[in-house]
């Protein structure tokens, strides 16, 4: 069995699995539990400073948006940071810490954008023997109106100058969490680097309005008839996460900095697919949300059997393995091509890449008396709908056509070099090709 | 189990009251809301569905289930009722498993196709139950129409005709409307005096008028129903009952299948329902199947249905055999009455195996029976019929016999399986043929 321990800038886990800041982490009773199912790691529900706490609304806190069977594939949230007294959750952190010192805790924390306020907390913090604290600076909704959370996640200059404090103040790895409600996440991130940051985790949740009612016109979730946008998280988040990671991981100015990975990690394939992207490890809440904590069970095995399969022994092997295949839609190989090939034993001639294609696409598919469904080389463009559209997996497949071979669509033979739109003749502004 | 099962001769009462009313509760329960979203999720939303095809009437299935699985029931039995104004009673009669479900593309990936009939209950049970009638009768034609029969066909062609403002008069045999729907299907199939409550939800369109118990021969004559109407669609089924050709046939005990199962259908008390220990049901049809199983959650001890040639070529589905044999019928294939034993009333029939070519193999079968029912087929009644083929009305494809101004459909007409849902295609069909005749 492959070996899961994580060493995440310089924290040690027996396995990448953490929870995020989050609702499971808000008291010592969960995250108790958590560490009995089997959590790597938690990362405890943002403290904010001492004094009265805030204070959460009194009707739902989440909404959802759902697939088939009422499967939860977004959920929004407007909870707050943790609505209990400053001290109450330093002790429990301590106690828990000590009971189980090979688990890591990191604290998530929220304070005004002052200097004197993380000077005051970071102390307190440090006392805990926690291993190390999270800045929240993602949370989307009621801090950020305050001057807290997304309202610092979106002026770099603040992350850099929070980061800064918190090094100076704080002895343990820092780590920035960053909002994705931005239009380019390598400008935070460069940021939290600048200012000393050990790693950024992301995403945090994004603005989002799950449901309107069509009765009471209100957004869900409604509050007394009045609905406010709420952070989406969940599996529908994951490809906007993930693409946030890689820009973070490929990026000069950015590459390098560990990052823990955060948006819809829900099963054992989602985490491998985000630490291939370049994150150290994972952090789930939606998931545990839905299906309580037993599910890391699941995440653990899947993930260690797939790395056997692969002779993978540590995080560490494949680690950040996608990265260099990450890149610019005008390096994409102009002369790889594709047609779709249908197999004609798996169809079952429900028709809807025939649809699909027939009146959204190429009119690449042609449909026999007898239901037969079959690609037309000569207008496939390889777009792959008909794969996406297709129920059965592996029915529909894009076949690579061999160079030498004349594409029928365009009448030209495959080239077997390499060549992008940087030197394409339609390019108006492409460079010659050395 | 009372010990009355025991008790041979035919007997009512051998259940307790619990027990009959389980016996006879609904066959397939109706799915609750959520049960309908989960199955209408499964649907492909295939492109030119084979379901559609599939269907005699050509409900447009992909969209009514659409429809379901985006909350909106009412447009999904829209869609459904246009199509096929029996849609209720279809979705409980339907043998889905050979016709839409047989072809839903999940039937062939996975082997158990999205539950349309059930969805198809869901949604016109939605509407029905709401007594809405969600299609407006258009302005009067002037024109009158008789239609013969009050079954599926008697009643989808008088629908339409109504709908498109034709006045139209239902003549029937029986004291009630519904036809076989009324008189004919299994009870477990259509609990709750449902095909009534279908009729009186029909017949909201306006314009239709009954008279009961007037039918050809009784009163009425082709040639009196074309001078007084503008038209005339027959849809009088198959009233005569083929005899079984046995020696003793008419001792005490044997009956036809089809008078039990009205009888079932109308009586108020089923434990007043007298019935066989031994029962032996001949025939391989639906109606086979709905005597034979019926027989057993009656309180018959032994239910034996015997049928002349193989499985294969039985009427009746695969499905119904499979909830023939889990009800504890008797399947015996291969075999042909040849005498009915007793002294006045049957105390055992006698039957000789067949080869697939019907041809008698010598070997003989006793089987002991106080009751025996016939299911041997129906015919065709009535004298001065429009031209037949075979032993049914001559049609063309849209219902029109071989004497001008009368049209015909269902299981009288020639053309199609005898289902509920062929007949409601065909009396649709020639109600549209007639409107067009009665408005060029």
């Amino acid at each position: 069995m492959a070996d899961l321990t994580t060493d995440f800038i310089g924290i040690k886990t027996p396995n990448p699995f953490w929870l995020a800041s989050a609702p499971p982490t808000d008291k010592e009773y969960n995250v108790r539990r958590a560490f009995e199912a089997g959590w790597g790691g938690v990362v405890w529900k943002t403290l904010g400073s001492e004094g009265p706490p805030v204070v959460n609304v009194n009707g739902p806190r989440y909404g959802a948006i759902y697939g088939a069977d009422r499967r939860l594939l977004g959920l929004n949230n407007i909870e707050l940071i943790t609505d209990r007294d400053l001290f109450t959750n330093l002790e429990e952190i301590k106690r828990v810490k000590a009971d189980y010192p090979d688990r890591a805790i990191i604290v998530s924390i929220m304070v005004p954008c002052e200097e004197e306020a993380w000077k005051a907390i970071l102390p307190l913090v440090e006392d805990t023997g926690a291993d190390g604290i999270e800045l929240n600076f993602g949370c989307p909704h009621g801090m950020s109106e305050r001057g807290m959370g997304a309202a610092v996640g979106q002026v770099p200059e603040y992350i850099e100058m929070v980061t800064r404090w918190c090094k100076q103040y704080y002895s343990k790895p820092v780590i920035v969490k960053l909002t994705p409600n931005i239009t380019d996440i390598r400008k935070p991130a460069a940021a939290a680097k600048a200012g000393g940051a050990d790693a950024v985790s992301l995403i945090n949740t994004i603005n989002s309005i799950t449901s309107v009612n069509l009765d009471t016109m209100s957004p869900e979730p409604s509050i007394d008839g009045k609905g406010s946008h709420g952070g989406y998280c969940g599996p529908a988040v994951k490809p906007i996460a993930m693409s946030m990671v890689s820009e973070i991981a490929r990026d000069p100015e950015t590459r390098g900095i560990p990052i823990s990975g955060i948006g819809g990690v829900t099963t054992w394939r989602d985490a491998a697919e985000f630490i291939t992207l370049g994150c150290g490890n994972v952090q789930v809440c939606t998931a545990a949300m839905t299906y309580g904590f037993k599910i890391v069970q699941e995440m653990i095995s899947g993930l260690s059997d797939w790395m056997d399969s692969k002779g993978h022994t540590s995080i560490e092997d494949f680690k950040g393995a996608a990265v260099p295949n990450v890149t610019d839609w005008n390096q994409l190989n102009l002369n790889y091509i594709a047609k779709a090939k249908i197999d004609q034993d798996l169809c079952i001639s429900c028709g809807r890449c025939f649809a699909a294609c027939e009146d959204t696409s190429h009119q690449a598919i042609a449909m026999s008396e007898n239901r037969t469904f079959s690609v037309i080389d000569a207008e496939c463009v390889a777009c792959n709908l008909c794969v996406n559209v297709c129920p059965v997996e592996n029915c529909i497949t894009m076949e690579a056509m061999a160079p030498g071979a004349t594409d029928p669509r365009t009448g030209k033979v495959v080239q077997p070099d390499y060549a992008n739109w940087t030197t394409h003749p339609n390019n108006p502004s492409a460079t010659a090709a050395e | 189990m009372t010990s009355d099962v025991f008790e041979p001769g035919i007997q009512s009462g051998r259940l307790s009251p619990a027990e009959y009313q389980a016996q006879f509760s609904d066959l397939h329960p109706p799915l609750d809301r959520h049960e309908a979203l989960v199955a209408a999720d499964r649907c492909y939303f295939c492109h030119d569905a084979p379901c559609i095809t599939a269907c005699p009437t050509d409900i447009d299935i992909p969209l009514f289930i659409r429809q379901i699985a985006t909350g909106t029931p009412d447009a999904a039995a829209k869609t459904i009722l246009s199509q096929n104004i029996m849609g209720g009673m279809c979705a409980r009669v339907c043998p889905t498993e050979t016709l839409c479900e047989q072809a839903c593309v999940r039937e062939k990936a996975e082997g158990k196709p999205v539950l349309i009939g059930q969805l198809q209950r869901f949604a016109t049970d939605h509407l029905q139950a709401q007594g809405v009638h969600p299609f407006v009768r258009a302005a009067s034609t002037g024109k009158t129409v008789a239609v013969v029969g009050a079954g599926p066909a008697g009643l989808s062609c008088a629908h339409r005709l109504a709908m498109l403002g034709h006045d139209v008069v239902i003549h029937d045999a029986r004291p009630k409307p519904g036809g076989l729907n009324e008189y004919g299907i299994a009870a477990y199939k259509t609990p709750g005096g449902f095909a009534q409550a279908e009729v009186d939800w029909l017949m909201q369109i306006g314009g239709i008028s009954f008279r009961h118990e007037s039918a050809l021969g009784r009163g009425l004559t082709l040639e009196t129903l074309k001078a007084e109407y503008d038209a005339v669609f027959l849809g009088v089924g198959l009233g005569g009952v083929n005899a079984l050709g046995a020696e003793g046939e008419d001792k005490q005990g044997v009956s036809d299948a089809v008078d039990f199962i009205a009888g079932l259908r109308q009586a108020s008390d089923l434990a007043a329902l007298p019935i066989g220990r031994d029962v032996v049901v001949i025939g391989g049809g639906m109606t086979a199947v709905d005597a034979a199983v019926q027989a057993r959650l009656l309180g018959a001890l032994n239910v034996t249905l015997v049928y002349r040639r193989g499985r294969d070529r039985m009427n009746a589905s695969v499905f119904e055999q499979d909830l023939a044999a889990s009800k504890g019928v008797r399947i015996v294939t291969h075999a042909v009455p040849v005498a009915v034993h007793g002294n006045g009333a049957v105390r055992e029939i006698e039957f000789e195996y067949v080869d697939d070519a019907m041809k008698g193999t010598g070997q003989m079968l006793k089987l002991p029976a106080d009751q025996v029912f016939k299911a041997i087929g129906q015919t065709l009644e009535g004298e001065g019929m429009p031209e037949l083929d075979g032993r049914k009305i001559r049609v063309d494809g849209t219902g029109r016999t071989s004497v001008a101004g009368i049209w015909a459909g269902g299981d009288c007409a020639s053309g199609g399986d005898d289902l509920t849902v062929t007949a409601v295609a065909e009396g649709r069909d020639a109600a549209m043929d007639i409107h067009m005749a009665l408005t060029k």
